[in-house]
């Protein structure tokens, strides 16, 4: 069966948008073959360094015919409608055919050939790609992320004449820059292209790119005893920049094993795209793998070298950091904050050190913190914003900042604190346990979310430009995880910001939010979590577990049941609402008949227990008292008519029903909670 | 000097001389007014914009008073050289004689590892920005390949092709040294040898000495001001041949940079007012930008 080919050779192209081009070439492709009607078996796209790539299998030549079917108007409509439809569908009166009472106009198409879709689908293609960032080059007006050199479009074995300016479109193709013949090679279906390609030194599927250079390093490490410390994150990008993945293994000068090991890795990631390597005993080895683009005739060997002369050159600016940096204390960074805006609104990055320095002083007690370890900690938190580390790695914001504090000898609770304060920064990322650590890291949080909810900056839909969504999410994981004990609106109070309007309410309902979003990402259902903020707690230790009891009560056959109870009953109390004011005060004790006599006694003993037990937090306690209720419910539906023709008989029965829900409306809100 | 010694100093700025010559360019001389980056040159920056074609090629000093580290770091100085290379439009092949030129330093790309490594670069003083990448070769960042697409705030068409090797970190590289004092200014056979320390040393500890802690902010900050008036009064005035005095006016937009660069290396700008500056200058450069585009397509 016919197969498409279709290249798109550039220069090198961000290796961070790879794979988004390929899934979109992906889209593109499916999208106009399924608008042209055409069948295939297979269709897959390759991006890399310098090409993407669709290859689909299994076409036709020959669009098959079409027929297009047009409604018009109904049958004995007026002679300007008729003619109308006449004009836009271009067929004669003697052509349209009647169904249904109407005018349909039936179109013949003869299927083109598939070669002209194609053409017509790679111009399409290649004008609206959606890059993320595109560029114009030399005198023309195409745009593509950098320039196009040149297109390889053939089907079924033919080339297809694709019209793109200022680009040659042919059968025609490259290898390696450096390796191989390293001049064009004709291919006209696939199976020539990939074997073109790997004679001429090119991985073309980046999951085999990955794979050689995890093999290629992991053999060179362990040759050495030693141990790749792998980075998801930076194999994909350094796959997206090699034709060729070369892995090689290189030396370091041991003697900057001194600096932290976060600076060295940094310094290899960020600005080399190097792995760390651990020796066996776990500790980063003075050695670093990078992966090259070429395989040389010295096997590496002028690569390796060069490559650590330049780590050598970064390590010793970073060294120079380090040690100009630990010439001052951290205190005399702080001066340096006065002159840093931390928002125009917001005041300096002093004055929120100030602000924090007295939020985390107040926090303290309450997690079991000294205050004056707090507010020193919080002294010091910022101050490695003024270093040079820092402004040369600013994702070392905190983990500097503790090294600094530990050089001069802080306590160890305040230089933890200072490390750790910025976190947990994502999902996976660790929590701070210690009290001086929380006690810090949530003034530092609600800082910032009190200050920029009072200056009208909360997150929108679009955009969270400030984070506030994580250091939210971050506040209710420290809280959670360390199971504090801590009103979320009373944090709020003790910010500097607690006055200004909308700060309290608006805020405190973003942390609802956050965290009904949170337990429904962890499988809660949304009504039970629903039910349980509609209490109004603010204690997310308590929320949560109470949203735990409810849900494994509802999903015994007690729960269920007393649902359904509930159900009933607020029906019938809203339906009589609407009748009349219901009737007020606390029901008595009657003596007939026996199944208003038991609900009577099962809701006075079982009132008792529930608050005793809501008291203590047994919350599977209180579900509990709860379930005894459910057999005399269920028993006083089935008897009992609320709606006596006795007044007073009926104003009783209804105020046992509001007894009902006004028992299980302690535990949640199970209005809010469907059957 | 034997064919596989390594180029020294001034023998990678000849060698480049050669080779883009023979491509066509006009080998300009560094402009003589302080530049922070060799893109400032007018040969560049102005002549980036509008529709003639022009090829240039030029070394540039580049002064980046913060820099300064007074002569004791071997990989840091606050003045060094720029080769700048602009081809407009560029040629197809521009990364091919990119690649040559590297050759013809002695720099064989079938024995390192040269790779283009995406960096969108921009100038904000100067409302320019472009894509293309930082060239790394064996890991160190040797050159800087723009494509742009904006200068002084406004799209370009055709669009220039712009190459920036750092010359003496290519030299580190070439040579095979790790400070860069230790350079070869010229061959190490020559009559009387000289490195880079010979030649530059002193200018780094005296310049460094007086950008970090002597040079006078009231002064500079008046000098700022003064350059900003100045601007907008010479792209006022017209000359004999009734064009706008689009240099001049852009010579002082170059001053005004410098002396923002000398007040930042002084600690004088605090971080809220760094924007502002920057926004500042970039105004004055957008000025020129558009009046050099009137004349240049006045001309065309």
């Amino acid at each position: 069966m016919p197969q498409f080919l279709l290249e798109l050779f550039s220069e090198e192209i961000p290796a961070r948008m790879q794979d988004g081009a390929a899934r979109d070439l992906e889209r593109l492709a499916r999208e106009g073959l399924a608008r042209a009607d055409l069948a295939f078996e297979t269709l897959k796209t390759f991006a890399g360094s310098r090409r993407l790539t669709l290859v689909v299998d299994g076409l036709a030549t020959v669009q098959a015919d079409r027929v297009d079917e047009r409604k018009g108007p109904r049958i004995g409509a007026p002679e300007a409608a008729l003619a109308g439809f006449l004009r836009s569908a271009g067929v004669a009166r003697e052509a349209l055919t009647q169904r249904d009472g109407v005018y349909w106009a039936v179109t013949h198409r003869a299927g083109e050939p598939v070669a002209e879709i194609l053409a017509a689908l790679t111009e399409s293609i290649v004008a609206r790609f959606p890059w993320p960032k595109s560029m114009t080059w030399g005198s023309g007006a195409l745009r593509w992320v950098r320039p196009l050199q040149s297109i390889l479009c053939v089907f079924d074995r033919l080339i297809i004449p694709v019209i793109v300016p200022g680009v040659p479109v042919g059968d025609l193709s490259e290898g390696h820059r450096f390796m191989g013949s390293r001049r064009p090679f004709k291919a006209r279906d696939f199976d020539q292209y990939s074997q073109a390609l790997a004679a001429n030194f090119v991985i073309l599927d980046v999951a085999e790119r990955k794979r050689l250079i995890l093999d290629g390093a992991n053999a060179l490490c362990a040759g050495r005893g030693l141990e790749l410390v792998e980075d998801a994150g930076l194999l994909d990008e350094v796959a997206g920049m090699v034709e060729w993945p070369t892995p090689i293994l290189g030396d370091m000068d041991p003697r900057f094993l001194e600096l932290p090991p976060e600076v060295i890795r940094t310094s290899m990631r960020t600005h080399q795209r190097y792995f760390a390597v651990r020796n066996a005993g776990g500790g980063l080895a003075p050695h670093f793998l990078c992966v090259a683009n070429i395989q040389t005739a010295d096997g590496g060997a002028l690569i390796a070298a060069g490559n650590a002369r330049v780590l050598s050159a970064r390590l010793d600016d970073a060294r120079f950091f380090w040690e100009e940096d630990s010439k001052l204390p951290l205190e005399a960074r702080l001066e340096k904050l006065k002159g840093v805006t931390f928002h125009a609104e917001l005041g300096s990055m002093y004055q929120r050190v100030e602000r924090i320095e007295a939020l985390a002083r107040v926090i303290a007690p309450s997690v079991g913190a000294h205050p004056d370890l707090a507010a020193r900690a919080a002294r010091l938190a910022k101050a490695d914003l003024g270093t040079g580390m820092v402004g040369e790695f600013p994702e070392l914001q905190g983990v500097m900042g503790g090294y600094y504090a530990a050089a001069q000898t802080e306590p160890v609770a305040v230089f933890e604190a200072v490390r750790d304060h910025y976190k947990p920064q994502g999902p996976g990322d660790f929590v701070p346990a210690a009290p001086v650590s929380i006690a810090l890291a949530l003034a530092d949080k609600f800082d910032s979310l009190a200050g920029f909810f009072s200056i009208g900056q909360a997150p929108t839909g679009s955009g969270d430009p400030f984070a506030l969504r994580r250091a939210a999410l971050g506040v209710i994981r420290i809280i959670m995880e360390n199971g504090l004990r801590l009103s979320i609106d009373d944090l709020i109070g003790q910010t500097a910001f607690a006055s200004a309007s909308g700060v309290m309410t608006e805020l405190s309902a973003f942390f609802v939010n956050r965290l009904k979003v949170l337990l429904r990402d962890k499988g809660k259902r949304h009504e039970l979590v629903d039910a349980v903020f509609a209490l109004g707690d603010d204690d997310l230790v308590r929320v949560v577990a109470r949203i735990d009891a409810l849900t494994a009560f509802l999903a015994t056959e007690d729960g269920a049941n007393l649902l359904a109870g509930y159900k009933r009953a607020s029906n019938i109390l809203a339906a009589e609402a609407k009748k009349g004011a219901l009737p007020v005060g606390e029901s008595s004790r009657t003596a007939a008949p026996p199944e208003e006599s038991a609900l009577f006694e099962a809701l006075a003993s079982a009132r008792p227990s529930i608050d005793t037990a809501l008291a203590a937090e047994d919350f599977a306690g209180a579900m509990i008292a709860l379930a005894g209720l459910r057999a005399t419910v269920d028993a006083f539906f089935e008897k009992v008519l609320v709606n006596a023709d006795d007044p007073e008989v009926r104003a009783n029965r209804l105020r046992l029903l509001a007894w009902v829900r006004s028992e299980m409306g302690k535990v949640a809100d199970f209005a809010l909670v469907s059957g | 000097m034997t064919a596989f010694s390594p180029l020294s100093f001034q023998d990678i700025i000849l060698a480049l001389h050669r080779f883009w010559s023979a491509q066509g360019c006009v080998i300009l001389q560094p402009y003589d007014v302080e530049v922070g980056a060799g893109t400032l040159h007018p040969g560049t920056v102005l002549r980036a914009l509008g529709p003639k074609p022009w090829r240039a090629a030029y070394v540039q000093p580049s002064r980046r008073p913060s820099d300064g580290r007074y002569g004791e770091n071997p990989n840091r100085l606050r003045h060094f050289h720029q080769y700048q290379v602009i081809l407009k439009p560029n040629p197809p092949d521009m990364q091919a004689l990119y690649l040559a030129s590297l050759a013809a330093v002695g720099i064989d790309p079938t024995l390192h590892d040269i790779r283009f490594v995406e960096d969108d670069w921009e100038n904000p003083t100067v409302g320019a920005w472009g894509l293309g990448w930082e060239v790394w070769c064996d890991g160190m960042e040797v050159s800087q390949y723009t494509y742009f697409q904006q200068v002084g705030g406004l799209d370009v068409s055709p669009v220039s092709g712009e190459l920036t090797y750092g010359l003496e970190r290519l030299a580190l590289y070439v040579q095979g040294v790790d400070n860069v004092y230790d350079l070869a200014f010229n061959h190490p056979q020559s009559p009387d040898f000289k490195t880079y320390g010979d030649v530059f040393l002193e200018n780094e500890r005296q310049f460094s000495t007086f950008e970090l802690e002597i040079a006078d902010v009231a002064v500079l900050k008046r000098q700022f001001e003064d350059m900003e008036r100045a601007v907008p009064a010479i792209l006022g005035q017209t000359g004999r041949q009734g064009q706008a005095l689009v240099l001049p006016a852009y010579d002082h937009v170059l001053k005004a940079s410098h002396l923002f660069n000398l007040m930042d290396a002084r600690g004088a700008i605090a971080v809220a007012e760094r924007q502002s500056y920057i926004g500042r200058i970039r105004d004055l450069c957008k000025a020129c930008a558009r009046a050099w585009v009137v004349l240049e397509e006045a001309a065309g």
